[in-house]
């Protein structure tokens, strides 16, 4: 994902010129606009609905339908919850409440109001011997338990104001 | 050859190009209960009503499958009985049960299978949840807690319209039909021709009622109340009482009107006259000097809002006229205070349409004057249905009454505007009887149903070519032709219903019945005095007495504007951190688009990036600053430029950035 002047929106005329603007193209040009912006922002969608010719609540249908898409922003960190059936019998459900506790998030709300984390939860990803099984960005994380999570999320927390 | 046949519940029936099992079977006279089957729009097969047991290959719904040779079908056992019942169970399970109060009981098909199926328990546990209604729209209500997901809707809006303002969202349990991004349906691209709310079989979507507002307005003393009745009407109402489809009941409206307590009762026809004379003038003017045509007709307000939208570079080719309604009130308001002896501001006009997009008319601003509309209110056939039912009104039982004039009056020229290809029938006649004094010819070529009519026409010495289209895909077909030079017109009439305004979505809701309805207008046509509208008295004499060409460009005319499709915010395409110097705006509407504009776009952000100015600059786009004929438009600073080209934007920059 690029920060750079307008690299954004170029990068959007170049998937569209690039799937020569076919309405049969829509997912494919979803998908990569996807992982330019994070998600799908509305007047995207309405941009691509009137490149490739077809009507914006034809666009939302596509977006709408494919769990893969998302219509809000995700935050910097993606924390994924195995929900497995083994993650499950070894407490996941504790893991995800306690996630929401600490970030102020709900089974509506899955990004926290900073859009620093968002809170996914995952059917299983096929790591069951490592159970109850949390992802951090791109980092696996084992055998979690309540304290152990609370610990991660303070970490990514401290690298933040490193940062800054 | 021996003629192909299947075998339906033991009965022989002929093949004869059914295009489906459930057509054969509504032949052979067996009514299969379906949702989402209608002849006009593509076979969905979703309802899973139509179910018919299928000797060889089971189950299979009648809707989608071709009758072929040989076939034996039954439609009504055991087992397809007990799947019917338990799909209705279900659905009910999951639709509000407040039939009471919806404004669809008694015209429900939900209802109506239910009943039919002798559906007497829901098995199910209730799911359905109560939704907020969609009030956005001046046209149509929208009530997502009683949708079926039939999708009907959703295929008349893209496949006859053209529009796509409505489709599915999300999936499984959470499925739902409504416009993008979960707006309201007056937000969106939505023409108000109320094609869906013909087409719904349930409640979701209905007209928006105006009949408590004038109840209201009869009720108070101190306003006097006139109404007028579109011809589409007339042929229709009665369907609502037992008539046939296209039986004229005229005479019983206007009966029923004055005994609900509307001081005078006119007729929409008389503002026809006025168009047609109008418009056969404007259209004689074009000819003559070559410019704008072909002429386009602009009396369907669903067409000109579509137009407003998705053709921009025609809007000059758009005749100037007002519709019949709008010039009615227009002439009314002007006229009728002082006859009346009241203030502009106590008189109340009230049109009756088979029309939802007409409310949407009536509220445009062009139509008002000091904040007070021309047309107060807008009831749709079955509202005024509705309110004589309300009144306790025995509708077949009233005598025939006759219209107060003189807006009373109307030739027939005026009475086929309800069907399509009637306006230019009209405006044909008016032409002859101008151009050939005492012509009187009829002009049948453009009658029908077909979708686009076309027709070459001799009058005189001059050949004029005609098309008259119904459905606004018809439309947007035609204009493409238009453009690429396939074809070439002087005379285009468009409704945005199928069939013109007897099939409006304000109308009784029945299936073909259209061209009995259109029959009964040309019927109406030929029981009138006079055939051409310049022939109506009371016409010459407000003519003649009132309007000059100033007054009749007041009040009979109007202009259009370019119109974005959505409500929508801008979008911002690249920002910087740094000081801003320089805000570049862009349209990206779809005008616009096809006009260059992400090619602009692209070019302006190389140019800003080798001159190093990305620190200081902000790019955003809007969706259609509604200056469309001039795209593709950029603004710098605040200033905006027309057809904007490399050149333009770059020299405008460079100003922009020495004046800071």
């Amino acid at each position: 994902m690029s920060n750079a002047f307008g690299a954004k929106f170029d990068k959007v005329c170049e998937i569209l010129d690039r799937y020569e603007k076919r309405p049969t193209n829509l997912i494919p040009i979803l998908q990569e606009i996807q992982e330019e912006y994070s998600y799908l922002p509305e007047d995207v969608m309405t941009y691509v609905a009137t490149a490739i010719g077809t009507s914006p609540g034809s666009v939302f249908g596509v977006a709408t339908f494919y769990s893969h898409f998302t219509l809000t922003p995700k935050g910097k960190h993606v924390i994924r919850v195995c929900d497995g059936t083994a993650c499950h019998v070894r407490k996941s459900a504790e893991i995800i409440k306690t996630l929401e506790a600490e970030l102020n998030l709900n089974a509506e709300k899955k990004t926290s109001s900073d859009l620093m984390f968002t809170l996914e939860t995952v059917a299983c990803l096929g790591a069951c011997g490592l159970a109850p099984v949390v992802v951090a960005d791109d980092e696996v994380h084992g055998a979690m338990t309540k304290e152990k999570t609370i610990e991660l999320i303070k970490s990514i927390r401290e690298g933040e104001v490193a940062h800054a | 050859m021996r003629a192909q046949t299947a075998s339906i519940d033991k009965m022989l029936v002929p093949i004869e190009g059914e295009k489906n099992l459930l057509e054969l079977c509504r032949k052979a006279g067996i009514e299969l209960p379906t949702f989402c089957y209608h002849s006009e729009i593509s076979v969905y097969g979703a309802c899973r009503m139509c179910m018919v047991e299928l000797e060889g290959r089971g189950i299979v719904p009648a809707c989608s499958t071709k009758p072929e040779a040989g076939m034996v079908v039954r439609t009504n056992t055991g087992e397809i009985r007990s799947m019917r019942k338990m799909i209705i169970e279900l659905m009910l399970a999951n639709h509000a049960q407040s039939c009471f109060t919806c404004k669809k009981s008694g015209d429900c098909r939900l209802q109506s299978i239910a009943k039919q199926l002798g559906v007497d328990t829901i098995r199910f546990k209730k799911t359905n949840r109560d939704e907020p209604l969609d009030l956005s729209s001046k046209a149509i209500v929208r009530d997502p807690g009683k949708c079926i997901l039939c999708g009907d809707c959703v295929r008349v809006c893209s496949e006859i319209q053209s529009v796509g303002a409505l489709d599915f969202a999300y999936r499984g349990a959470k499925a739902q039909v409504g416009p993008c991004y979960s707006k309201g349906i007056g937000e969106i691209e939505c023409v108000g021709c109320g094609q869906c709310v013909k087409v719904c079989p349930v409640g979701a979507l209905t007209p928006k009622y105006q009949v408590a507002e004038v109840w209201n307005a009869i009720h108070d003393s101190s306003k006097k109340v006139v109404v007028q009745v579109a011809p589409a009407v007339r042929v229709a109402l009665g369907e609502y009482f037992g008539k046939e489809p296209g039986s004229l009941s005229m005479g019983r409206i206007i009966t029923a009107l004055r005994r609900m307590g509307f001081d005078r009762v006119y007729d929409t026809c008389f503002g026809a006259d006025f168009t047609v004379i109008e418009e056969g003038k404007e259209f004689l003017k074009r000819r003559e000097s070559g410019k704008n045509l072909p002429l386009f007709t602009s009396c369907c307000p669903a067409w000109v809002k579509f137009a407003e939208q998705y053709f921009p570079d025609f809007l000059g080719n758009l005749s100037s006229c007002r519709s019949p309604q709008q010039m009615f009130a227009s002439l009314c308001k002007e006229q009728l205070p002082a006859e009346l002896g009241i203030t502009r501001e106590e008189l109340v006009v009230v049109s009756v349409m088979p029309c939802t997009a007409k409310k949407f008319e009536a509220s445009r601003e062009e139509f008002q004057k000091n904040g007070i509309p021309d047309v107060d209110y807008v009831v749709t056939t079955q509202e005024l249905a509705l309110m004589i039912k309300e009144s306790g009104i025995d509708f077949n039982k009233l005598e025939l009454g006759s219209f107060d004039m003189p807006f009373g009056f109307s030739t027939g020229a005026s009475v086929i505007f309800g069907s399509s290809g009637g306006v230019s029938e009209a405006v044909l006649r008016f032409a002859a009887e101008t151009l050939e004094k005492g012509s009187s010819q009829e002009f049948r070529q453009l009658r029908g149903l077909n979708g686009i009519k076309t027709a070459e026409i001799t009058i005189g010495k001059e050949t004029l070519s005609m098309v008259a289209v119904s459905g606004l895909a018809n439309a947007r077909k035609v204009i493409d032709q238009i453009r690429s030079g396939e074809a070439s017109y002087d005379l285009v009439e468009v409704m945005a219903c199928s069939g013109g305004c007897v099939n409006g979505g304000g109308q009784p809701v029945c299936a073909d019945s259209l061209d009995k309805r259109a029959k009964g207008l040309y019927d109406s046509d030929k029981m009138l005095q006079f055939h051409v509208s310049s022939e109506n008295p009371y016409l010459q004499q407000i003519y003649a007495e009132r309007l000059d060409d100033h007054k009749s460009h007041e009040l009979l005319h109007t202009k259009y504007k370019n119109r974005k499709r959505i409500d929508q915010e801008e979008l911002i395409l690249a920002e910087s951190s740094g000081e801003r110097v320089l805000t570049l705006e862009i349209c990206f509407g779809t005008s616009c688009f096809v006009r260059g504009a992400q090619q602009l776009y692209q070019d302006l952000m190389e140019y800003i990036r080798s001159s190093g100015l990305e620190d200081k600059t902000q790019f955003k786009a809007s969706f259609c600053g509604q200056q469309c004929k001039k795209g593709p438009v950029l603004s710098v600073n605040g200033k905006s430029i027309e057809k904007c080209t490399r050149e333009l934007a770059i020299s405008e920059i460079e100003k922009a950035l020495n004046l800071v």
